[in-house]
């Protein structure tokens, strides 16, 4: 809307009352804006990686290395976190890349709002970028411009020294930075709420099974502090500083509130092989990211039933091997339409004990979208007697059918007077497949009236 | 006291020797399929609990293994407690899972990007100990994975069900090669019995037990699995068994 009627930031007040007359105006508050980017820097520690910094005055930088695949990709972890601030007013760019730097500068100066920066491409992404995207400081950027430089690209290509000895090292700095010539870690943020500890190794520390040795120690530690509060760990990132000032972090993640030392060493110790020690590592940092309230239980104990086992650990191993959302229970859902008979729920919700209807038999194998397939059949309602399916002729011997399945009005428009009329048939070597025609052939509007095959029997 | 700590070392001993010739496999918690021309085939007389099994679906099946999976799914469906079930390709319909005796309350599915970490999560779950079963469907199965699978369900004490699902019909040939599976099925369809009326009736399979460790290979006729994960088993005379009701979806729902 601002933009619309040409308002720019930066802009004297006079010059935008003159461009609208009846702008509302607010004091600029330097300190709300950077307190609110440090809870939305809060808000991306505990749902996307372990390392995040707030990137003054208007970005967040998080280090994705290792958390991307938790998230199903780094596209799809992209696209969800701008959706997600999208959905809460907030209109967000995101860029990944090689560096800090040029992820800085594509998120802030590319036209796609999502962006990911090939490795090894950052000098090429960001060429064609305004030196603004440089992270430097305004004077530098106006100096650079009465020099009659525009883009970065043609600052990198200049030679150094007469840049350095006009405008200071912090562009070279920066420069290298962009080009991950120069290693640039981003300090994490942690709130004072989160409960941590912390080990500093005297000697650096590189082998494995020492790292285990001093997570658990530091484990061990942790869940006294959170014994106190009477917490339990949701999130737990352990953060390994080495010696030439880069960070490696390993984060897990529990499906319920756990303060079991056994179960959080093992999880942490899962990952501990992702961990490049380098020359060495000097300091240990273990934080609770996200805790939950967690007071001792008693267990009702009974001497005829059976004690269902707990299967929380197991769900956590799994989840933080290959991701949460690959792990789950389908639960019915009441419909008709096959394809949305089922939804996904979390592995560890309490079973209601629904079903689907049995009334009817379903296929073993669902195939993904029905398959178009070449029938002889009988009108108006005769079951196939044959079919060819991928190339493949098959006489029906036996068949039920049909069973007809309405369109959902109240979902799509275009479901009005769909149908679909379900055979089951056997072939003469008994295998069994699940058969529909699309609406009727009388009645054009239900449909065209073509057969698919939509799932395998056994 | 001297011939008791005598007696309790020669037990031990004799304990390690039945480890080593593979009779502890035999004394080990089976799981009776109710059918007891194939129980009385099987070591134990029935599917031995705490250990692998290998199921393959016959002909065009190989690759769909819709059979196999109705047949894994009956199994683990007599089994007590959750059960994990790992796949790959996310094309299994749910519904026929619980018309086959499985609850949807009881299945957690992982579903894994690739098949080592799917041989990861079925080695997790089947060393776990508090689950009733673990399935898998797995495209390979080399020697070394199915020990370290065997190895983790002895452990665990867990029944794990290898479903193999080939990606194309040559690759079923592999189905010969050796593995550490205490016993290895394959599931054919077979034309069913016709109906006095038109129709389909209960789904009838050629089951081949074609590896047993400490017993011998056989065949079975079967009719497909019920809603309480049982299969039966059919006589292929001309006259079938009076006690033998028509099978219906509708009475066993």
């Amino acid at each position: 809307m601002a933009e619309q009627a040409g308002l720019r930031v930066g802009m004297p007040l006079t010059k935008a009352h003159a461009l609208v007359p009846d702008v509302l105006t607010m004091p600029a508050d330097p300190m709300a804006d950077s307190a609110a980017l440090e809870r939305l820097a809060l808000w991306a520690l505990q749902h996307y990686a372990p390392v995040v910094a707030p990137d003054p005055p208007d970005g967040l930088v998080i280090d994705t290395t290792g958390a991307d695949h938790l998230h199903g990709g780094e596209e799809r972890m992209l696209t969800g976190l701008v959706n997600r601030l999208g959905a809460s007013g907030i209109f967000a760019r995101a860029a990944v890349a090689d560096t800090w730097g040029a992820a800085h500068a594509a998120a802030r100066f590319l036209a796609a709002p999502v962006c990911i920066v090939p490795p090894g491409a950052a000098g090429k992404v960001v060429a064609p970028l305004p030196i603004f995207g440089l992270r430097i400081p305004p004077e530098t950027v106006t100096g650079l411009h009465v020099l009659g430089f525009a883009t970065i690209g043609e600052v990198l290509a200049v030679p150094r020294a007469p840049l350095v000895l006009r405008f200071g090292t912090l562009i070279g700095r920066r420069m290298d930075q962009l080009l991950g010539m120069v290693h640039e870690p981003v300090d994490p943020l942690r709130a004072p709420e989160h409960v941590s500890v912390r080990k500093v190794f005297g000697e650096p520390i590189g082998a494995p099974e020492t790292i285990g040795r001093y997570t658990a120690a530091l484990v061990g530690d942790l869940c006294k502090a959170l014994e106190k509060r009477s917490l339990g760990a949701r999130r737990l990132d352990l953060l390994f500083h080495r010696v030439d000032n880069s960070r490696q972090a390993i984060r897990i993640g529990t499906a319920r509130a756990v303060r079991d030392e056994k179960r959080l060493v093992r999880l942490l110790c899962d990952r501990i092989e992702t961990i490049d020690p380098g020359f060495g590592i000097e300091i240990m940092d273990l934080t609770a990211t996200l805790a939950e309230p967690l007071v001792l239980q008693q267990k009702a104990s009974s001497l005829i039933e059976e004690a269902q086992a707990d299967l929380a650990g197991l769900v956590d191993v799994i989840a933080n091997r290959i991701g949460a959302r690959r792990l789950y229970r389908l639960a019915p859902v009441e419909s008709d339409v096959p394809e949305r008979s089922i939804q996904r729920i979390p592995p560890l919700a309490p079973d209601d004990g629904m079903t689907w209807p049995g009334r009817w038999p379903r296929p073993a194998r669902l195939l993904a979208r029905p398959e178009p397939i070449e029938v002889m059949a009988l009108l108006p309602d005769h079951p196939p007697a044959f079919f060819i399916w991928r190339g493949v002729r098959r006489r029906v011997q036996r068949a039920d059918g049909p069973e007809r399945i309405f369109g959902e009005w109240w979902k799509r428009d275009a479901e009005l007077s769909a149908v679909r009329d379900y055979f089951q048939v056997e072939d003469a070597e008994g295998e069994r497949f699940w058969l529909f025609r699309s609406g009727e052939e009388q009645q054009i509007i239900t449909g065209a009236g073509r057969w698919f095959l939509h799932g395998i029997f056994a | 006291m001297s011939a008791f700590a005598a007696s309790a070392v020669v037990a031990d001993l004799r304990d390690r020797i039945r480890q080593f010739d593979g009779r502890a496999a035999r004394d080990r918690v089976v799981m009776p399929f109710g059918v007891p021309e194939i129980d009385e085939r099987l070591p134990g007389s029935g599917l031995a609990l705490a250990s692998l099994h290998e199921v393959c679906g016959g002909g065009n099946d190989a690759v769909a293994g819709a059979a196999a999976m109705l047949f894994a799914a009956g199994i683990a469906a007599r089994t007590k407690g959750q059960v994990l079930w790992c796949l790959t390709q996310p094309d299994l319909f749910a519904p026929a899972l619980a018309q086959a005796g499985l609850a949807p309350g009881r299945v957690i599915y992982v579903e894994a990007g690739d098949e080592k970490s799917l041989l990861l999560c079925f080695e997790e779950g089947l060393r776990h100990g508090g689950l009733g079963a673990v399935v898998a469907e797995v495209a390979r199965l080399s020697m070394t994975a199915s020990r370290r699978l065997q190895l983790a369900a002895e452990a665990g004490g867990t029944l794990g069900l290898a479903l193999r699902r080939f990606r194309h019909l040559k690759e079923a040939a592999t189905f010969d090669q050796p593995t550490a599976a205490v016993t290895r099925w394959r599931v054919s369809a077979a034309p069913s019995s016709p109906l006095p009326v038109p129709g389909v009736g209960r789904a009838r399979w050629l089951l081949e037990l074609t590896r047993c460790r400490s017993g011998a290979a056989a065949e079975f006729d079967v009719e497909a699995t019920d809603a309480e994960g049982r299969i039966a088993f059919s006589s292929r005379l001309a006259d079938r068994s009076p006690a033998t009701v028509p099978w219906s979806f509708g009475a066993s729902a």
